[in-house]
């Protein structure tokens, strides 16, 4: 995004010893927040630390993860996704009518995969092909998708959908383990490795650092910023068939404001909404964090909406905070 | 003159609008009607005035993603202030309503500024924080019609010389803003902010405290909003505007408000609401199925986005033809 930052960005300091270094990242403070909402929800309520319980809390994040780490690299390269909860409701509408003709799960898990790439080319081809910011694209391919689904599905529901294919949202791998936690793990791994592993996770970081720069240093800027809208695209088209799988059907509202819920889960996990910083440990830890709160507060019958501010409430507080610490920090050392 | 004409997009949005309706008005001539014209304006009166404050907020290179909460949260005080005390006077309600978006402007100014966290991270946070305080202060209930006093509802439809007050009452806003954004410094700084923030820094312009007074605009105006909205459709609950922030959005940058800021009018923004208005009202008489509205307002949008791009790209020295093409 355009917004311009005038302070300078903050440097890590590479003569630190790396245990001081990680005492004082992000994650260190994000493990903190996580462990108190672990140990508050197991107080608040005898029924959190059950096995199948805690199992059940994964439901809360696995989904909207999926799509975050893409979202994480995305935010990386200095640009944002604002589509992806359309293309969930996209990809289900378009599972939901292959079902009422009969179509058996490998193909319906090929349709909802092929939707989210088809969706992500779209949203890749205006954005790097025509140059435009990707925030208004995104914000008005989210109308156009959802759209579409309002057009297909009207105020109907599609239902009906074949019993093997349930096993995406409510099957289970080994005891409570679930096939959606397990494929968020496998994930989390595999998305590790490409940012922080590979060229391609360089090329990320260089792009949203500087753009210009990157593309002076050789990297092709606008292949690799089509195949991150490629993987938005695919990750929303997964937790599509994730979701509509443990809700067993298709409305047009599937998944509504998930958008900003995906994004805040990265912002949370210390991504740079600027781009340029930020790391997939971070993007788990929120994760796990956003599901504990959701389903803390659950366990507590506060309603969705009241738990809603506790989450703009820490996502604005866990951003503040280092910056008035350090504020402080430096006023006191005068 | 004609290629400096279409490079203007005003008048480019003019054109598209009048082409719009002349496409209406040939299946059905009712539409075009000056009565009916105005019940269109008075339509998106509301759209207006909020797009003139998200104006100011994304002319600094900032964004205002709460402005819907915004609205949604003073409605709901509006309203209920006038259920508690149906004598409280109603321009004294709106005062408050606009003294209240104001206020929670302040907090994303105040964030935007002191605390330098990104605009869309502030706004993202108290959105979520603006709705969840409506359902705090009303436990998830309605305000109904009946509880709300006669006066109360009836002033954004009192007709005067012609047009209803919600009508006068944008024009008003529209003037105002007229006013402030070209005859006023803090109007100017806006554009200074957002052109070049290091230039504007140079110049003597305070740039976190012009973001902040831009927020405290489109707050007041939210608030604003969030009377008119309760009152004319007589209904106050947690998730009235819901998505609203979008069409905002839309909106400016329909009328040419470049997100990257500096970029924008005042005219350009009530055409782009205009323009999103006339579509609104016109699916419903050509048959199209209030469904597809987000499909076209979603098409609308993004080829809005191209046309203005193409005449955005700024000028420099070419040096690698590559590097502007990204």
């Amino acid at each position: 995004m355009a917004h311009a930052q005038l302070s300078p960005r903050n440097i890590p300091d590479r003569l630190e010893g790396r245990g001081a270094r990680l005492l004082r990242s992000w994650e260190a403070l994000l493990i903190v927040v996580a462990t108190v909402i672990f140990l508050g929800n197991s107080f608040a309520s005898p029924y959190f630390l059950d096995p199948w319980n805690l199992s059940d809390a994964t439901f809360n994040f696995t989904e909207k993860a999926m799509i975050a780490f893409a979202m994480a690299l995305v935010i990386i390269s200095g640009e944002i996704d604002l589509s992806v909860a359309s293309i969930i409701a996209l990809a289900s509408t378009a599972m939901g009518y292959a079902v009422q003709l009969g179509v058996d799960t490998p193909v319906l898990v090929a349709i909802g995969l092929g939707v989210g790439l088809v969706c992500g080319a779209v949203n890749g081809l205006l954005i790097t092909g025509l140059g435009l910011p990707s925030i208004v694209v995104t914000i008005g391919t989210m109308s156009l998708f959802r759209g579409l689904s309002f057009i297909i599905l009207g105020d109907q529901a599609f239902t009906g959908y074949p019993e093997s294919f349930a096993w995406f949202g409510q099957g289970y791998v080994w005891w409570v383990l679930s096939f959606e936690f397990t494929l968020f793990a496998l994930l989390a791994v595999a998305y590790g490795v490409l940012l922080h592993k590979t060229n391609f996770g360089r090329a990320v970081y260089a792009i949203g650092n500087n753009q210009t720069a990157a593309l002076f240093s050789g990297v092709r800027v606008a292949r690799v910023k089509f195949t991150l809208f490629l993987l938005t695209g695919l990750m929303a088209g997964l937790a599509s068939i994730c979701l509509t799988s443990r809700l067993g059907s298709t409305r047009p509202s599937i998944a509504l404001g998930w958008e900003l819920e995906v994004v805040t889960m990265v912002v949370l996990g210390g991504v740079n909404i600027l781009g340029g910083s930020g790391t997939i440990p971070g993007v788990v830890l929120a994760a796990l964090i956003m599901g504990m709160v959701t389903f803390g507060f659950g366990l507590l019958n506060v309603p969705g909406i009241v738990m809603s501010i506790f989450i703009g409430l820490l996502l604005i507080s866990v951003i503040a905070l280092p910056i008035l610490w350090r504020r402080a920090r430096r006023r006191l050392a005068h | 003159m004609i290629a400096k004409l279409l490079k203007n997009r005003e008048i480019l949005l003019v054109g598209a609008i009048a082409v719009l309706l002349a496409l209406i008005a040939l299946r059905f001539p009712g539409f075009v009607a000056p009565f009916n014209l105005a019940r269109v304006y008075n339509d998106t009166s509301i759209l207006i005035i909020l797009a003139l404050g998200q104006m100011a907020v994304i002319l600094t290179r900032c964004i205002d993603l709460s402005m819907a909460a915004n609205l949604a949260l003073c409605g709901m005080v509006a309203a209920m202030l006038n259920a508690a005390f149906p004598g409280l006077p109603i321009p004294l309600i709106i005062l408050a309503a606009m003294a209240l978006g104001g206020l929670l402007g302040m907090i994303n100014g105040t964030l935007v500024w002191k605390l330098d966290i990104p605009p869309i991270v502030v706004t993202l946070g108290t959105l979520t924080i603006y709705r969840g305080l409506i359902f705090l202060l009303t436990d998830g209930k309605w305000i109904n019609a009946h509880e709300m006093s006669d006066a109360f509802k009836a002033l954004p439809r009192l007709d005067l010389a012609g047009m209803p007050v919600l009508s006068w009452l944008s024009l008003l806003m529209i003037a105002v803003m007229f006013l402030v954004m070209s005859r006023t410094p803090i109007g100017r700084a806006f554009y200074a902010v957002g052109g070049h923030p290091h230039a504007a820094v140079y110049t003597g312009i305070d740039v976190g405290r012009t973001r902040f007074f831009a927020y405290c605009l489109s707050g007041t105006l939210a608030g604003l909003s969030g009377y008119l909205w309760v009152s004319r459709y007589a209904v106050a609950y947690v998730d009235i505007a819901a998505g609203f922030e979008l069409d905002i959005i839309a909106a400016c940058v329909i009328g040419g408000i470049s997100i990257a800021g500096g970029i924008g009018s005042v005219a350009g923004a009530v055409l782009g609401a205009l323009f999103l208005g006339v579509i609104k009202n016109a699916l419903p008489v050509i048959n199209i199925s209030p469904f597809a509205q987000m499909a076209i307002s979603g098409t609308v949008i993004i080829i809005a986005v191209a046309v203005n791009a193409r005449a955005e790209r700024r000028k420099g020295r070419v040096i690698l033809r590559k590097a502007e093409a990204v």
